[in-house]
């Protein structure tokens, strides 16, 4: 566990979080989160509620956002949890997280899609960075984490930094992004080539004359 | 009602019954790790895999799946063999293998099932993991390592403790069992998951690396610890108790033992009384039997009839009677066994009886307590009241608000309350099919006559449903009450008898500087507040060192036995009033322990068998107090309420740290 993320020890946590109430960008959304559940469900809201107050952390941090204790109990309270049974949901699912971050959450796919298509560049190309895995850099900008499938396998490989994607990645392209972040610029988001979501590089290959007209093309079949 | 075949053999099980319950109906053993009866099923650890047509070509978890009619299961096949050697081998890759170091060793299940069901060798050749160890208090020490994520733990603490501190954190191989925060877990009941534990992740800290469990004699015994009476079984070694675990029984205590039950045993040989003291010059110096008794025989020819007995809480029917029989042929009925002063009226046995029944309580719908807290009184008890809770029961309480781990509306700290109930609480009790009332010892004082008059307002009696319940605390109150150890006063009375010679049974908690009892004898196994008090001390039996009746807080007679012998020159209670009975030159009129239980019997035929004695009902006329008041709580400590328990380490440190806020520090390993 030498690697684990380093974690403040309670007393530094209640000390830090221990008056955390929602502030007022949160404060109005609880109750809409909660009355989407049918009365006496309320727990049900639990996972929304714990990624406001992680946004609200972050917000209050000017980092992407963790859950220290103390808030885990707050979001507990407001829909009478008890506190075991939040952090459990805190700990199952990893977009919570329990561990201080950087300002720019990277978490690099690394499942096969994207580590056949070169996730290993964006991996370098972070390192390259000095963005180590599972650590945050020592001027707080970056938190670097692989993670499973995001679901964008078509535009391998990908990074999701905050809430983000950026795709069709490139060793290149990936070191330019960071820069860009690092200079407090916003990259463009999504494919990093010349296509559109996940449509064909360079235009349609297909269908072509369908692009900017409906076009009838049963007269061409023979 | 399905009917399905398993392995040929037909059964017909209850509607809603699993597969595994319908192959046990047929006498087929399936193997399980996260299944128990008492807990809500899980289906995780997939051991109980066996195969069921129709429907999908593979094996099914059987503990979760219900039994449908014309269903056609088989447990003994190839391919049902094979899948719980597969499971098998799984929960084998994570687990240390450290049996010979293993607590759990001899009595775990993961080494049965693995001789029973596994391959009996491991092709995993790779690192294993380990996790470290979770702090979950005094009671409960864990090696997380040999954890199989059962969650049956996790289930214990939510459903049945009521006290939601045990969780699985992390997902996948890293899914680690703890308590909150690692903090020592608050319940009354933690005790209870080292049985439930199926390997050895968790066992009990108090009796860790003690015995093996085929070096130990096994006693069956009732618990004294309240006036639940547990069933219990002792397991002893040579001439010590070990350990204390719960036996089942539906009526009582159903399969668990709070933890005062299951780990006082080491205060049974601390402080131990182990020969006769006799007070010279203000201080009790040790004497033989011959010259304790020479005294007693000179305090009882000063005093003539002038003798009173008090029972403590932890005795026997069998020493209460033989004390009884003395005390009479000196001439008096001087008997109080209620040594706190409490002075309830008693002329109707019912009307100070858990009338319900212990399972009963299962069934009320509405349920108001009074001036108790049922989880301290009787934690069993208190789980009862937890699943009537759960099947929709509203509970109503009057008292010093504490948490019973379900939902109670709290009307107000005032004994006044039971003659001005809210409409609320009548209209519920009006609704109610079932409904019942528990009376604690601290409302007996000032709200007997009210809470009887309850009966007729909230319609508590019913055909077939009694559920008006006085809820005793001391193992001892029961048997004493049907022996005639009450007097209208309570100890009041004793005092303003002016008694010259007062054996104590055990009796710990008298104030004995605002009575004057003349010469104390002290009949009893600790030397605790008694002992000190006293200026004869006679050397007892505890509870596990004879033979005894006990009758629990619904009636019930139940018996126990022998465990060891007392220690040193300690004698059975019933011997030692036997013996001195002669030396006195009043012999009493038996010779054994069976020949003093038919004398017993004769007397109070309710003691004569063990069972549910029946108590027909009846309500005295008693005056309403109409002074309000506010109403306390017997037990201050529910770690330190006897003799016994005040003298085991074990119960001191579970008081400093779960009542007093004390950190102990974990030695480093």
């Amino acid at each position: 566990m030498a690697d684990a993320p380093h974690i403040p020890d309670e007393a530094e946590m209640r000390a830090r979080w221990g008056g955390f109430a929602w502030d007022d960008q949160s404060a109005p959304q609880v109750d809409g989160i909660i009355a989407r559940y049918p009365p006496g469900r309320q727990h049900s809201a639990i996972m929304p509620l714990l990624y406001l107050a992680q946004a609200q952390v972050g917000r209050e941090t000017g980092t992407y956002g963790w859950l220290p204790v103390p808030v885990i109990e707050h979001v507990a309270r407001t829909v009478d949890m008890p506190y075991i049974r939040a952090l459990e949901v805190v700990s199952f699912y990893t977009m919570f997280n329990q561990a201080p971050v950087g300002r720019h959450l990277v978490q690099v796919c690394g499942t096969t899609p994207c580590m056949l298509r070169g996730s290993d560049d964006v991996m370098a190309a972070c390192k390259n960075k000095g963005l180590i895995k599972g650590k945050t850099t020592p001027d707080g900008l970056f938190t670097l984490m692989e993670v499973e499938c995001m679901g964008t396998c078509a535009n391998a490989p990908m990074v999701q930094i905050n809430d983000d994607n950026y795709e069709d990645l490139t060793y290149d392209s990936m070191t330019e992004i960071l820069e860009t972040l690092a200079a407090g610029g916003t990259p463009k988001p999504g494919p990093q080539i010349d296509r559109h979501a996940s449509a064909p590089e360079g235009g349609p290959t297909t269908l072509k004359a369908m692009v900017s007209e409906n076009h009838d093309y049963r007269g061409e079949w023979a | 009602m399905p009917t399905l075949t398993v392995d040929g053999i037909e059964v017909e099980v209850p509607a809603g019954a699993t597969v595994l319950q319908a192959c046990e109906a047929a006498g087929k053993e399936i193997p399980r790790f996260c299944y128990h009866e008492r807990l809500s099923i899980a289906g995780n650890c997939r051991m109980c895999l066996v195969e069921i047509a129709p429907g999908p070509p593979k094996p099914q978890a059987s503990c979760a799946m219900p039994a449908a009619d014309k269903m056609v299961v088989t447990t003994n096949s190839e391919k049902v063999r094979k899948a719980r050697e597969g499971v098998m081998e799984f929960l084998l890759i994570n687990h240390p293998l450290d049996c010979p170091i293993c607590d759990q060793g001899g009595e775990c299940d993961l080494q049965d099932q693995s001789i029973a069901y596994g391959k009996g060798h491991s092709r995993f050749a790779e690192n294993k993991r380990a996790v470290t160890d979770k702090y979950m208090g005094p009671i409960v020490k864990t090696i997380m390592t040999r954890c199989i994520q059962c969650t049956r733990c996790v289930r214990f603490a939510e459903e049945v403790a009521g006290m939601e501190e045990i969780g699985a954190l992390g997902r996948g191989e890293d899914m680690q069992i703890t308590s909150y925060l690692e903090r020592a877990v608050t319940s009354e009941l933690s005790g209870n998951v080292v049985d439930l534990c199926p390997v050895g992740a968790l066992t009990a800290k108090p009796y860790a690396f003690e015995a093996r469990p085929w070096e130990l004699r096994k006693t069956y015994a009732i618990d004294v610890m309240d006036a639940v009476g547990t069933n219990i079984r002792l397991d002893s070694r040579g001439r010590q108790v070990l350990r204390c675990v719960p036996r089942i029984n539906e009526d009582v205590n159903e399969e668990w033992a709070h933890d005062k039950t299951r780990h006082h045993v080491d205060g049974l040989v601390r402080r131990r009384l182990d020969r006769p003291f006799v007070r010279r010059e203000g201080r009790l110096v040790p004497a033989t039997w011959a010259e304790a008794f020479e005294s007693v025989k000179a305090a009882a020819e000063a005093a003539g009839d002038k003798v009173a007995v008090i029972a403590g809480d932890l005795v026997d029917a069998e020493t209460m009677y033989a004390a009884k029989l003395l005390a009479r042929s000196l001439g008096s009925d001087l008997l109080e066994g209620r040594q706190t002063g409490m002075a309830y009226d008693v002329s109707s046995l019912a009307a100070v009886n858990f009338n319900t029944t212990i399972a009963g309580v299962e069934t009320a719908d509405a349920i108001l307590i009074v001036g108790s807290n049922v989880r301290w009184e009787a934690a069993l008890v208190n789980t009862r009241i937890r699943k009537a809770v759960k099947a929709g029961a509203k509970v109503y309480a009057i008292g010093e608000e504490v948490d019973l781990t379900y939902p109670v509306e709290w009307l107000g700290n005032d004994i006044g309350l039971l003659g001005r109930l809210p409409q609320a609480l009548l209209d519920t009790f009006a609704d109610a099919k079932q409904p019942m009332l528990i009376v604690g010892g601290a409302a007996l004082k000032d709200g007997q006559g009210a809470s009887l008059a309850l009966v007729e307002t909230l319609g508590l009696i019913k055909d077939g449903w009694n559920g008006y319940n006085v809820l005793h605390f001391s193992a001892s109150r029961m048997a004493g009450l049907m022996l005639g150890y009450a007097q209208a006063g309570g100890i009041r009375s004793i005092a303003q008898a002016a008694p010259k010679l007062t054996f104590l049974l055990g009796a710990d908690e008298v104030d004995f500087a605002a009575h004057a009892l003349g010469t104390l004898v002290y009949v009893g196994h600790h030397g605790d507040k008694g002992a000190a008090a006293a200026d004869i001390v006679l050397p007892g039996a505890a509870y596990a060192e004879k033979s005894g009746t006990w009758v629990n807080l619904e009636g019930r007679v139940q018996r126990g036995d022998r465990a060891v012998f007392p220690p040193g020159d300690a004698r059975e209670d019933w011997a030692i009033f036997r013996a001195l009975s002669d030396v006195l030159g009043r012999t009493l009129p038996f010779d054994t322990l069976d020949a003093l239980r038919a004398a017993m019997a004769r007397d109070v035929p309710m003691l004569a068998e063990p069972g549910l004695a029946s108590i027909p009902w009846s309500a005295p006329a008693l005056p309403i107090s109409a002074e309000g008041g506010a109403l306390g709580l017997p037990i201050k400590d529910f770690y330190l309420t006897n003799a016994i328990c005040r003298a085991s380490p074990t119960m001191q440190r579970c008081s400093a740290e779960l009542l007093h806020g004390e950190t102990f520090a974990e030695a480093a390993e």
